[in-house]
């Protein structure tokens, strides 16, 4: 017989161990649809896993891409450890990018060491302004911040198209919707000759390193825990709530708005209107993964990252259709949550006998 | 016996054909790369229905669909590249940047980008099509169809390519109806069913008994559908979708080209080349005419058809004047390619402004 038991606490080795569980549980989900699909299993597999990586160009790809995912959900670990539940990080990155765009247009042809910091501190202060709306509105209205920064995802993605299609559109470039190419003062400069990886990976090797830090050498990340627990803790403790959740919104959006910078003044060079396929809402998957712990941020994004890439290799080498892509990232969530069940309850074996 | 002979000696020629035909097929392989899923039934859907084309042509395809034009791009088209493609075809305007960046690095590889302009090393070629030709037919229907002289028009982005369009349109059905109106609604999308829908819904609300597309998704003519106004399907044939409301349809025909390309490259005639065929290349196809229309309009819209596609009409013939009353076309001349290229203002009979 099988009995279902709440645990008295929730364990900490099943903590790490269901991601692990749902990437499992997602592999095998996979090969069954894939099955299912008329397509060989492991075949398919292993072109959505393996070959995608399986040279130094796609290596390099995977890290170009999980560039993006791993700096924002750093930064929404901030948020979701301390119980904000900022859903926009696409929004921030949307005007990270636009600031920093602008910047770097305004820089259109000159020359100068200080352009690309300024480019890159302006789309930090974008992402941090944009940020700041829902937090603001929280503390002080006590307004609903998933509502908020969901809502102004769409807004920002409004401004970039309008700045797009008009005033910032190329004045060579019969009316289409992009911005000039950016100068390369004002570009990332790139890692290796022939590969897209650019410094942009520094930014966010250098946000895992300074939440660790923050996270647990820190009053603030202590503070942030405790309100994670229980707000109601946190406030008969004393802790100054308003602050802290406009702090953490701030640091969110920095990220964000640096994730948008490394795609613009990175691989893309200019603003159009697709600079980002959703990171901002995949990186929302990548925090959980990782379980909001930096190290496991990292091994998430690259995880996650690998869904991108693989769903175009095997299309190209097996005609799968590239959505399929879409459907992993949902089952990792999928299945994380399910086994999230895992941390409160365990499931006992008891034999038949009489 | 001199039956059997010749029958024999027929079938071991097409044989032979066939084995020459499996022959290219091995060499060369083409790719595809679309913006959006390859079951959109309007732009993706009839570039892939060209893809098959080349498929039944002989040749080896293989496509990648709905590959965003952010940073992706360029990583697909590298990788098809370097997988042993000779030919890619990136169907999106956004690709142009990625396809030039990637062409450099394989001068081997013949890229062929559509609706873009820039071809900035020699093995790119850009290749669009007329579509303002099927819009000069559109006009003419949407101005003899129309009772309340208020025509609706769903606009995506104030691009010369779209700017032409409403062009062409008004300014056919300005010829059979003077006293027409063209109002525009801009989408800010290519293929956003819910948007397109809600400017259908709008331009209805406003009067308009005929409606006109040039945004992707069959939302539009559905939407017509409902209200029990006119409608033209885009990029495909939509009449199934609408079967009341669809007149006709401007269906995009990129079979014939790719094919046409595809083969050059087996045959090593290929050359840098910008594309611009209409009706008459049979690149812009005009769908059946529906029974609703009389039979006088559409024996007309027939004749119209060949004149267009033989050259002898022009749908940028003078006069015409812009919005302000400026003459942009003098009588008697056609505006030339490079006009019609960087098309940027209204003819009159167009309401309200292009978005700056």
């Amino acid at each position: 017989m099988i009995k279902i038991v709440k645990r008295d606490q929730p364990s900490r080795a099943i903590f790490f161990f269901t991601p692990v569980l749902a990437i499992f549980l997602t592999l095998v989900a996979g090969g069954l649809i894939f099955f299912i699909l008329g397509f060989k299993p492991f075949e398919a597999l292993k072109f959505f896993f393996i070959v995608p990586i399986a040279d130094k160009y796609g290596f390099s790809e995977l890290l170009l891409k999980a560039t993006p995912l791993c700096l924002i959900a750093i930064g929404l670990s901030f948020c979701f450890k301390s119980n904000n539940w900022n859903i926009g990080a696409e929004g921030q990155l949307t005007f990270g990018a636009i600031v920093s765009g602008g910047v770097a247009l305004l820089f259109y042809e000159q020359e100068g060491f200080y352009i690309l910091p300024t480019v890159i501190l302006a789309g930090a202060i974008g992402g941090m302004l944009y940020a700041s709306i829902p937090a603001i509105l929280k503390t002080y209205f006590n307004t609903n911040e998933i509502l908020v920064s969901l809502m102004l995802v769409y807004v920002s993605k409004l401004i970039l198209d309008y700045l797009v299609v008009g005033p910032w559109s190329n004045p060579e470039g019969f009316n289409f919707p992009e911005t000039r190419q950016f100068s390369d003062s004002a570009k990332l400069p790139l890692l290796f000759e022939g590969l897209r990886i650019h410094a942009g990976i520094f930014l966010a090797l250098a946000a895992v390193v300074i939440s660790w830090f923050v996270f647990y050498k820190t009053y603030l990340g202590f503070q942030m825990k405790v309100s994670g627990f229980s707000l109601k803790t946190a406030k008969y403790a004393g802790y100054k709530g308003k602050k802290m959740i406009i702090l953490v919104f701030l640091i969110s959006g920095a990220c964000a708005g640096l994730a948008g910078v490394g795609e613009i003044t990175g691989p893309i060079g200019q603003l159009h209107r697709e600079i980002s396929p959703d990171y901002g809402f995949t990186a929302i998957i990548v925090a959980f993964l990782g379980r909001l712990h930096p190290v496991g941020i990292i091994f998430a994004s690259l995880v996650v990252a690998i869904t991108y890439l693989g769903a175009e290799t095997a299309q190209i080498f097996m005609q799968i259709p590239k959505y399929t892509g879409q459907v992993f990232q949902g089952m990792i969530l999928f299945f994380l949550l399910a086994s999230d069940y895992l941390l409160f309850f365990k499931i006992k074996f008891i034999g038949l006998k009489k | 016996m001199h039956k059997f002979l010749i029958r024999s000696f027929v079938s071991s020629l097409v044989l032979l054909f066939t084995l020459t035909v499996a022959a290219v097929a091995k060499d060369v392989k083409a790719a595809f790369v679309y913006i959006g899923p390859t079951g959109d039934h309007g732009w993706t859907y009839q570039h892939d229905v060209g893809r098959k084309a080349v498929e039944a042509a002989g040749f080896k395809t293989t496509y990648v669909e709905g590959v965003p034009e952010s940073a992706d791009a360029e990583r697909v088209l590298r990788q098809l590249a370097n997988s042993g493609h000779d030919v890619i075809f990136t169907t999106s305007f956004g690709y142009m940047n990625p396809t030039n960046k990637v062409a450099k690095e394989f001068p081997n590889v013949k890229f062929e980008h559509a609706t873009g302009y820039k071809r900035e090393h020699p093995n790119v070629s850009t290749y669009a099509a007329r579509f303002y030709e099927g819009r000069t037919i559109l006009g003419t229907i949407a101005g003899t169809m129309t009772k309340s002289n208020v025509i609706g028009y769903v606009a995506s982005f104030p691009i010369p390519e779209v700017i032409r369009g409403i062009n062409s349109f008004t300014l056919a059905a300005q010829k059979v109806n003077p006293n027409i109106k063209t109002k525009i609604v801009w989408a800010f999308t290519w293929y956003d069913p819910g948007k397109e829908a809600e400017a259908a819904k709008a331009l209805i609300d406003q009067g308009a008994d005929v409606i006109a597309q040039h945004t992707d998704s069959t939302a539009i003519v559905q939407m017509a559908e409902k209200a029990g106004v006119y409608a033209f399907g885009q990029a495909s044939d939509m009449d199934k979708f609408a079967p009341k409301a669809v007149l006709t349809s401007v269906e995009n025909n990129w079979g014939p080209y790719y094919v046409d390309r595809v083969k050059a490259v087996a045959n090593g005639t290929w050359s840098q080349k910008d594309t611009w065929h209409g009706i008459g290349d049979g690149m812009v196809v005009i769908s059946d005419l529906d029974s609703q229309m009389p039979a006088d309009l559409r024996s007309k819209v027939k004749k119209l058809q060949a004149d267009l596609a033989s050259g002898k009409v022009h749908s940028f013939t003078g006069p015409i004047y812009d919005q302000k009353g400026n003459l942009m076309v003098a009588e008697g001349k056609t505006a030339d390619d490079g006009m019609l290229a960087g098309m940027m203002t209204y003819v009159k009979g167009v309401e309200g402004d292009i978005p700056k």
